[in-house]
């Protein structure tokens, strides 16, 4: 059993405490593949202006759809710009939207599901909601908020939020249920602590470890919404490059040039892949009975 | 039983009644006025007017709402925007195709996904379960386009097997219909496949630690029976549970690999009026797909107890 964090704890201690490795755990060679590979590509994405040899946007009638060559590492696309340099520059605004998706559905999922479990005449309320929610398919959801708003960075990464927060909450709610049980919970009510504090202070920290795992899911499943909003036409504009749009703009010209969607989709996938492996490794090292369940 | 299927039933009513509500709101409350579209851009003032009067636009919104369910209810889902042809026509145009695709991935994916959970749990640790597992990894964190994209590059431009795009119905030649299908049923087979996999070698192995599988062994009984009989028969409450759940990824798939495949099925038709604003359609279609998942999970729960005996209502 990994310690579950409590109350008792300061929030550091929480954080830190679900870093360290319980005494015997191992972690295995993928995960470390998946957090080398992932830290590769963060950084190669965050530092792309500095290293990319042409400007991302900048066009060239003169070199239209060329194959790779020394001058353009992996070719041009249509409008002449460097596939290289735009698909590494991709990924900066592509893991900007997994990220702010990650922590945006976390926040308003885990503020929902607080007053969802603790108070009753709530819950019945939002948890149908919820289930409605739940009822539209996600990517359907998500196309047409952003058909319906201007299609911005922001109004993308709500897009994605929003079918994410259901699942959120109902997490958040039954850890909450679950540990509202608690002896020292129910002390806190009798000495007659205040409603926030017991929340914030007693319940919220319980949350914690599912929701790191929760997040990183997200995270990496808000990655791949993006590229299939922009695939659809619903994307983030295309004066912004991201995996999805290159691959988007890509979709014509894919019997003479698959490049512009095999090299974005194949960073993407690796990207995907290794923050789902880390995920996985987290969720079983922060709840070994999750282990036993989801194998 | 027949009690529960009822209250089942009856459960559902506010879950569609919250998604329509949800739905109003969602086209009413967001900026693009559909009477702009409709009377294009060379339109006066007075006309458009005219268009929101006749749409019932300028109507309160509680008026609207009250409209459109009382249509809802009598089976007539407006008449699309651009096209100015019934939804419901529309709908029952686009469906075949989709259908069909549908359920040509559902067979698909259970038939593949069911015996490769059941033999990676089998063969616990092993290359075979190293295996398994890898592709249902892989399969969450691929694009369903870029596998689209790759299948089309394998077997429809290198090997030429199948054609690159397009769509016929059964009803023109199974073997042209078969040829079209193949690809965009394996297309969105993935990730029900990875998803289906998952759960089934989870749910495996818990019951294969379980007595009575030492019992029906060490009595004689030959290792598939136990393995799809005695096993997995137990084991299916959670893998039905995914498929209904995993019902709402094979939903958003149908939208994408439709674009990919160029299939005029539903999917095409939602992606389309999403972009080009066509309220009536686009309602209907969140409503519909909302629908047949409420309804599949509906089955989902009520064909528990066929599975599972001890599960009684």
């Amino acid at each position: 059993m990994t310690e579950i964090p409590t109350s008792r704890h300061s929030a550091f201690q929480v954080l830190t405490g679900l870093f360290s490795l319980p005494a015997g755990a191992r972690i295995g060679i993928g995960p470390m593949i998946a957090a080398v590979i992932l830290v590769v590509i963060v950084l190669a994405a965050v530092l792309a202006p500095l290293y990319v040899p042409y400007d991302p946007l900048s066009m060239d009638a003169m070199a239209r759809l060329k194959p790779p060559s020394e001058a353009h590492l992996l070719g041009t696309d249509p409008y002449g710009r460097d596939t290289f340099s735009r698909v590494m520059t991709g990924g900066r605004v592509s893991l900007l939207i997994g990220i702010g998706a990650a922590v945006v559905s976390v926040a308003v999922g885990l503020m929902i599901g607080l007053v969802a479990g603790f108070f009753r005449v709530a819950d019945g309320v939002i948890m149908r909601i919820m289930d409605s929610l739940m009822a539209i398919p996600a990517i359907l959801l998500a196309i047409a908020l952003v058909a319906l708003n201007e299609p911005s960075l922001s109004s993308v990464i709500i897009a994605i939020t929003v079918p994410e927060v259901p699942r959120v909450v109902r997490l958040v709610r039954s850890v909450v249920l679950s540990a509202r049980e608690e002896p020292y919970v129910e002390a806190a009510i009798a000495l007659g602590s205040s409603m926030p504090k017991i929340l914030i202070q007693h319940l919220m920290p319980n949350t914690f470890a599912p929701l790191i795992v929760q997040g990183t899911y997200i995270c990496a499943s808000a990655i791949l919404i993006e590229a299939i909003l922009s695939f659809l036409g619903a994307g983030v504009s295309t004066e912004i490059p991201t995996w999805g749009n290159i691959m988007a703009e890509g979709r014509v010209y894919f019997q003479i040039k698959p490049g512009l969607i095999f090299w974005p989709g194949l960073l993407l996938s690796l990207c995907i892949l290794s923050i789902n492996l880390l995920g996985d490794t987290a969720r079983d090292l922060l709840d070994p009975r999750m282990k036993k369940r989801e194998g | 039983m027949f009690l529960y299927i009822l209250k089942r039933v009856l459960a559902t009513i506010p879950v569609m009644v919250i998604v329509a509500i949800f739905v109003f709101l969602l086209l009413r409350l967001t900026p693009g006025d559909p009477a702009a579209i409709l009377a294009g851009d060379a339109a006066t003032p007075a006309q458009l007017e005219r268009i929101r009067d006749r749409l019932g636009l300028n109507d309160p919104l509680l008026t609207q709402f009250f409209t459109w369910m009382g249509q809802l209810l009598r089976g007539d889902l407006g008449v699309s925007l651009l096209s100015n042809t019934s939804v419901a026509g529309m709908l029952a145009d686009r469906l075949g195709p989709t259908i069909n695709i549908a359920l040509m991935t559902i067979v698909i994916s259970v038939a593949m996904a069911v015996p490769m959970g059941v033999i990676a749990a089998w063969r616990h640790r092993t290359w075979v379960d190293f295996l398994v597992m890898s592709f249902s990894v892989l399969g969450f964190s691929v694009p369903v386009f870029v596998i689209g994209y790759i299948l089309i590059q394998i077997f429809a431009i290198d090997l030429r097997w199948v054609p690159v795009q397009g769509y016929k119905s059964p009803a023109e030649g199974f073997g042209a219909f078969f040829s079209r299908a193949i690809l965009p049923s394996l297309t969105l087979a993935t990730i029900y496949i990875a998803l289906i996999a998952r759960m089934t070698r989870a749910s495996m192995l818990e019951v294969l630690g379980e007595d009575y599988i030492r019992t029906a062994r060490a009595k004689g009984v030959r290792e598939n029976v136990v393995l799809f009989r005695h096993a997995l028969r137990n084991a299916a409450v959670p893998i039905l549970t995914i498929i209904g759940t995993g019902f709402a990824l094979l939903i958003s798939g149908v939208v994408v690999t439709e674009s990919v495949f160029n299939i005029p099925g539903i999917g095409r038709l939602t992606v389309d009026a999403i972009l080009a604003r066509d309220y009536p359609v686009i309602q209907a279609m969140i409503l519909l797909t909302a629908g047949i998942y409420v309804f599949v999970n509906l089955l989902v729960d009520v064909s528990y107890s066929f599975f599972d005996p001890r599960i009684r209502y």
